[in-house]
């Protein structure tokens, strides 16, 4: 008992948390990216359950596009890497190779939706083609406010900004792009899964 | 993520002028201000222009249910042609005041006039920060609400009229512009408007969780938060969650009317014609709407239970009752909403069983409900009540929030619901639960942190006029409402005279449109009261409540970071009412325990120790520490 009351005595009262709110902003914002594709997905599902259901092969293309973007995400880390060291010749070559491979991975998407259409899977007609654009569509709005983002990186690295100590900013740009590399893969494999 | 980068600049900024003094011109102050207090006004003043349309609009389809017979040719100078030559309501127009009003009051009032105004106004004041995590997200939030407003309010003046298919606006008839006048362009006014809304509202929202959980003053533990911040808090979480889902319906919808895609349309044939649309489901509109609907019933309600628990303990000179089982309950309740919204459905079809696992979900929910009616309860009993306006409305919350529920587990059982289903008896259950509650806490909020946010005080006796006045009314309305529905008067109906089963009834109709528009006529006591007292009320004292949380241990006006001087250390929670041996029956929340020997308990005798630890942490402040 001795003991316990002791413990309560030495016990130092906590700090209030102080995460950087900037950071804590950007996290509560991925939650609201979480929640708009997990009711998507879900009304997926809950439309697929009830038949009348097109199926079809997804085009390859996207197993290509996904290669891309992962790679954009480890250029991302690179680059991260490489302003923490104040690498700056790496950091500008590395974050350039993000931002094209990002650039490469949308067109590739487009490329998909044309083969989509050779396919005679439009955007108007049974719901599962639709959805396919849906969830593609609103990934790709969000890669391109993902390339905006990294494009204030770029010019900052270019402009010498970013280095050891100011690397708030591309701490937020990679989170959001390695978040957008997740979504997608999520959204891949549950387009595959749930064809 | 432009708003981010534009916070960034906009922190340095004021890292680099740290009393901010410099000369601030008009637009400035007020317009595209990024000061919380400011924005807390600017959603209050918002709001209530709202409430005054959206319950006007009631008023007037009240006097076309209640007084059918009635020659409404007096109001052809306001609504024109929805006014027949023979002085009728125009039917169509009737089912767009239906609608308006919900979508006004529901939203635009006790959404983001409620949460906008309270989070805004007391989450930085009582939680010891110079203001929000971001004010430019914070201004950016009322401008987005600002443009819904304007968008909302422009579909009014269409001449094919604003939306007409219910708050709820289910596909098909939302779909398609054939359906019906209001679903044309009303309906892509509609939508344009809630999609900045919903934009509003995730500002708005991330910024109060942030703020909450990142910018609480020294001490200030999250078991030292008022309840007003535990409920803004969860509130914004469950915003947080709800709000992209129903922007998910939305698009979807958006896509159904404006490219041809059918997921909300399937087999529809018009004048005998097909529609190309196969192979959608109205249902999942439903599930996609109420999964954001249920949850916003609470978004609309917690703000107001979290101001009534702070406004019943200090009018009651108590501490309140089960603190923790408060914010429990409110956790519960949070939890709680996600997994219930098909108890909106039971009528579509739904398999029973699954009808039955959401029937006893809903019902759980009477459980965290009572414990927060018992805890008020608790916490009136016995205390010295002081019957200020806020404290009125307070009590009335209660009443209303009790008497409203109970109809709630009648509704919640999906064999009852079969009969009782779009029914006024569903009008009258959430019309009292949630929004007359709702806007009671309102009420409460504005008479209580009135002398804060404007210097002055309201005239109570105009205020304990305008409460009994408005708690009569409103139960006037709606216990005849309930009978009405149990006997059988669906909902959204233009009139009931041409039924043989309505007549009996028609009295209590017409005694229930008589009451609404008494309680209607008021308001303007209230309307009033506010404005004037904005400008010539009586000086506010520093504590007019003698409280103890900590925005009345700022200036009576704070300026642009609410303290001068260094923001006030936290060592106690914030209900030391009445406590035995103090010498007052109020110790605020910055007094530490060691000037309070007389009245400490043994185990605050050994947090003393604690004091210089919590004095020497940082002092997270803002304006002088760049996070």
């Amino acid at each position: 008992m001795e003991n316990v009351q002791q413990y309560k005595l030495e016990k130092e009262p906590q700090e209030t948390l102080a995460m950087d709110p900037i950071k804590f902003i950007l996290w509560l914002f991925l939650v609201t990216i979480i929640m708009l594709f997990a009711s998507q997905t879900s009304a997926y599902l809950v439309r697929r359950a009830e038949g009348n259901w097109l199926e079809f092969e997804m085009p390859v293309i996207f197993w290509y596009s996904t290669g891309v973007l992962l790679l954009s995400s480890i250029a991302m880390q690179w680059a991260y890497f490489s302003a923490k060291k104040d690498q700056f010749k790496q950091l500008k070559i590395a974050i350039s190779i993000t931002f094209v491979l990002g650039l490469i991975f949308l067109w590739m998407q487009f490329e998909g939706w044309k083969k989509l259409v050779d396919m005679n899977v439009y955007f108007v007609g049974n719901p599962s083609g639709s959805f396919f654009y849906v969830f593609t569509g609103l990934h790709g709005f969000h890669i391109i406010t993902g390339l905006i983002v990294l494009a204030v990186s770029l010019t900052a690295a270019f402009k010498l900004k970013v280095h050891k100590k100011n690397l708030r900013r591309i701490q937020i740009c990679a989170t959001y792009w390695h978040f957008l590399d997740i979504l997608w893969i999520y959204l891949f494999v549950f387009l595959l899964t749930f064809n | 993520m432009s708003a981010i980068e534009g916070l960034e600049t906009a922190q340095h900024h004021a890292d680099e002028h740290e009393h901010h003094h410099e000369a601030q011109n008009f637009w400035q102050k007020y317009i595209f201000c990024e000061d919380h207090k400011v924005i807390a006004k600017q959603y209050l003043i918002t709001g209530i222009l709202w409430a005054v349309i959206g319950i006007t609009m009631s008023v007037i389809f009240r006097i076309q249910l209640g007084l059918p017979d009635s020659n409404l040719s007096w109001l052809k100078p306001v609504l024109g042609g929805w006014i027949s030559d023979a002085g009728k309501l125009d039917p169509n127009f009737y089912l767009a005041l239906v609608t308006m009003h919900g979508t006004i009051m529901v939203f635009f009032v006790l959404t983001a006039g409620l949460s906008g105004t309270f989070s805004n106004f007391l989450i930085p004041l009582q939680i010891g920060a110079r203001d929000m995590a971001s004010g430019f997200m914070n201004m950016l939030s009322y401008w987005f609400f600002f443009l819904a407003s304007v968008i909302m309010f422009a579909s009014l003046f269409l001449q094919s009229g604003p939306a007409a298919g219910g708050w709820v606006i289910y596909p098909p008839l939302s779909a398609l512009p054939q359906a019906h006048p209001g679903s044309g362009m009303g309906m892509t006014l509609w939508l344009a408007s809630m999609a900045f809304f919903i934009v509003s509202q995730l500002l708005g929202g991330i910024n109060y969780i942030t703020t909450v959980i990142n910018l609480r003053t020294r001490g200030m533990s999250f078991d030292k938060l008022p309840l007003t911040i535990w409920s803004f808090l969860i509130t914004a979480v469950l915003g947080l969650i709800s709000f992209p889902v129903l922007l998910s319906s939305v698009l979807l919808l958006i896509f159904d009317r404006h490219f041809g895609t059918s997921f909300y349309l399937s087999d529809i044939y018009i004048n005998g014609e097909a529609l190309p649309n196969v192979g959608g489901s109205p249902i999942l509109f439903q599930h996609l709407f109420w999964f954001l609907g249920h949850p916003e019933v609470y978004i609309v309600l917690l703000p107001g239970l979290g101001i009534t628990s702070e406004v019943i303990a200090t009018n009651a000179r108590k501490p309140i009752f089960g603190y923790r089982a408060m914010i429990a309950s409110m956790l519960g309740i949070a939890f709680l909403a996600f997994i219930v919204w098909a108890h909106h459905m039971f009528v579509t079809g739904m398999n029973p069983f699954l009808g039955s696992v959401f029937m006893f979900l809903t019902l759980i929910i009477a459980v965290p409900s009572a414990v927060k009616g018992f805890n008020y309860i608790t916490t009136l009993w016995k205390g010295n009540i002081v019957f200020t306006p806020g404290m009125l409305f307070s009590i009335g919350l209660v009443s209303l929030f009790v008497s409203g529920g109970l109809t709630g587990i009648i509704l919640g059982n999906s064999a009852l619901d079969i009969q009782l289903h779009d029914t006024y008896f569903v009008v009258a259950h959430f019309h009292l639960v949630m929004g007359a509650a709702s806007a009671f806490g309102l009420f409460a909020g504005v008479y209580h942190w009135f002398p804060k946010m404007f210097g002055r005080m309201m005239n109570t006796t105009l205020g304990q006029i305008h409460f009994w006045l408005t708690f009569i009314g409103i139960y006037m309305v709606f216990i005849p409402m309930h009978y009405v529905g149990i006997a059988g008067f669906p909902r959204r109906y233009y009139q009931f005279t041409s039924y043989d089963f309505t007549h009996k009834y028609m009295d209590m109709n017409m005694f229930i449109s008589i009451a609404a528009i008494l309680s209607f006529l008021a308001q303007f006591i209230f309307l009033w009261n506010f404005f004037y007292s904005i400008f010539k009320g009586k000086r506010s004292p520093q504590n007019p409540w003698r409280s103890n949380t900590l925005e009345w241990t700022a200036p009576v006006v704070p300026g642009h970071g609410n303290w001068e001087g260094e923001i006030p250390a936290v060592y106690r929670w914030s209900y030391d009412y009445s406590k035995p041996g103090a010498k007052e029956d109020f110790i605020p929340q910055n007094i530490p325990y060691s000037q309070t020997l007389e009245s400490n308990f043994p185990h605050e005798n050994e947090l003393i120790a604690q004091e210089k630890a919590i004095e020497s942490q940082n002092f997270n402040d803002q304006f002088k520490a760049s996070h």
